[in-house]
């Protein structure tokens, strides 16, 4: 019987000790990374880092400008094509699909959330860069294809499985009460949709796109394939851009023996995790109240 | 009354089209590596390392990748497997009160959508600071912490499934919670906390940017934890930068052999999931 109790005690302990481990992960990245930030902060003032736009690692001058509203617009670009297909998409599936569909389509949103990003990126050089060019070329303006949009193509794809997936669930969740109601008035499905379906999952709608946002928003390899890398603000959609995680990833190599330069990547990823995390932390609490009510 | 109907019949038709176009851009992505890569891929590519000159054209394969893609998948695995499943265990009511449970599950969701990059860079400090370089252990490293949420929410979910009445049972019994657990709980849970497994190797094997700066790129098949290691991922993305049709040719195959890996995890996620369930009391 003793043995059995500190057998007990033992795993209790351990499994403690592993949820500490995995608590304190996210504060570990968020800590190591600032560590290694604090050399470029110290020098360089963060509204200057934040809103200059020159880029001479050579020279010492770090300005994100360039890359933060490379990562915007490559993020807003997909946010805008994104969304009004998911929302279509899932209100078809919560509301007009047979439940067979919605079950035959479910596993093949989770097969599109479960493709490597390379492959995106790699399925875009091939087919989403040619015809940016050819659309490019059609309208007059001489591109590469390798463009801000492009990369907006590619991660608005990217981000279809998550906000499908998690707005049909949210959609769900309106009791059919509030929609029998509804049709019992004499409104039309679509009616019932607009205005009671839709308005009482608002919520949990805005929460599935802020986690799409996040996803596209920190997306490395995809966008970093196709969207030019080019340390220019782009003042077109035809405009090669430069994103910040793109910036990372491309220069790990020789950042290493430029005073500074590791600094200011490793401020980079520290940016990228902080607004990333922010948003999803703003989900995970709309959803979990979402979740408790229901 | 027929604007009503008129608006209802646009709407539906815009639905059906948005739907359309999600399916079909993923059969196009599907069919797309699929033709390309079968149209390039051969015996060599899978049986051999990069010869002299592979990046200009010349023999040789990617087993190096394909091997070092398996060995960081594996060995990323089982680091997150020592993390994931005490830590899911841990959740159940009996161990972590209300509020731990929620703030680890919050601090799940926090880790779970960071982007991989950051991974990789957080992996290349560690690394720095051990003083090791580019290496399989760097790279499985980054790996499994990009893995633990996935597997982690997982392999709860799972756990949260299994019956309170048959847990209850082993109480009654005189079972301690840790023989509860492990004989009920686990074997219950089972084929959840493997479809959870093979879920997050599947997400992992297929990662390029948390491993661009830790496992470093190598023509060798890693021989031990501290060699630098190639994995497909970063073939893909290697061999398609090159100006050479002919090499670019070797990423449309490494690009499909990828692709049926992960596919494979997920058809294996799910049967593996409806096999174990036989023995499973509902």
């Amino acid at each position: 019987m003793r043995w059995r109790r500190i057998k007990d005690s033992l795993a209790t302990r351990s499994m403690y000790l592993a949820v500490a481990l995995a608590n304190s992960i996210v504060f570990l990245v968020a800590l190591g990374l600032f560590v290694k930030a604090r050399p470029i902060l110290a020098t360089t003032s963060v509204v200057q880092l934040l809103f200059s736009s020159t880029w001479h690692p050579l020279r010492g001058q770090f300005g994100f400008y360039p890359f933060i509203v490379g990562t915007l617009a490559v993020t807003a670009i997909a946010m805008i094509l994104a969304i009004p297909v998911c929302l279509l998409s899932a209100i078809y599936l919560s509301e007009y699909a047979h439940r067979r569909v919605r079950e035959l389509v479910r596993p093949v949103i989770d097969l599109l959330a479960g493709i490597p990003s390379v492959i995106y990126g790699f399925w875009a050089v091939i087919v989403i860069v040619p015809l940016v060019r050819a659309t490019g070329g059609a309208l007059g303006s001489s591109t590469t294809g390798y463009s801000l949009l492009a990369g907006g193509i590619i991660l608005a794809i990217m981000v279809f499985p998550i906000i499908i997936s998690v707005s049909t669930e949210v959609l769900q969740t309106v009791p059919v009460e509030a929609r029998e109601a509804s049709l019992a008035l004499g409104a039309t499905r679509w009616e019932t949709v607009k205005h009671v379906v839709v308005r009482s999952a608002l919520r949990g709608i805005v929460a599935s796109i802020v986690l799409g946002f996040s996803r596209a928003f920190g997306e490395t390899m995809a966008v970093l394939m196709v969207v030019g890398n080019v340390p220019k603000v782009p003042t077109s959609l035809f405009d090669p851009a430069y994103p910040l995680p793109a910036l990372i990833a491309n220069n790990y190599g020789e950042m290493m023996s430029i005073p500074l330069y590791d600094s200011a990547l490793m401020l980079a990823a520290l940016v990228l995790l902080l607004v990333v995390a922010g948003f999803n932390l703003l989900a995970h609490f709309t959803l979990l109240r979402i979740e408790r009510r229901s | 009354m027929g604007a009503r109907r008129l608006e209802e019949a646009v709407f539906k038709a815009l639905m059906l089209a948005s739907l359309g176009l999600v399916l079909a851009v993923l059969a196009a992505i599907v069919v797309v590596v699929m033709a390309r890569g079968a149209s390039a891929l051969s015996l060599s590519m899978l049986t051999q390392t990069p010869k002299g000159g592979y990046y200009l054209g010349k023999e040789g394969g990617i087993a190096n990748a394909i091997v070092g893609s398996l060995y960081l998948a594996f060995g990323a695995s089982v680091l997150s497997i020592l993390l994931s499943l005490p830590t899911a265990f841990a959740l159940q009511k009996e161990y972590a009160g209300r509020r731990l449970a929620s703030i680890t599950r919050l601090s799940l969701d926090a880790l779970w959508g960071t982007p991989s990059i950051v991974y990789g860079a957080f992996g290349f400090i560690i690394m720095r600071y051990l003083g090791i370089g580019t290496s399989l252990l760097g790279g499985i490293l980054a790996l499994s912490l990009l893995m633990l949420p996935i597997m982690t929410r997982a392999m709860e979910e799972a756990i949260r499934m299994v019956p309170l009445e048959l847990k209850e049972i082993s109480y009654s019994m005189g079972a301690t919670r840790i023989e509860t657990t492990l004989a009920v709980v686990l074997r219950q849970a089972l084929p959840g906390i493997i479809t959870a497994v093979v879920l997050a190797f599947g997400r992992g094997i297929g990662d390029a940017a948390s491993i661009l700066f830790t496992a470093g790129y190598t023509d060798h098949i890693p021989r031990s934890l501290l060699d630098p290691t190639a994995s497909l991922p970063l073939a893909v993305f290697f061999q398609l930068g090159t100006p050479f049709p002919e090499v670019q040719r070797r990423a449309y195959a490494s690009a499909l052999i990828l692709l049926v890996i992960v596919l494979l995890a997920s058809l294996a996620a799910r049967l593996l999931s409806r096999r174990f369930s036989k023995h499973i009391v509902r």
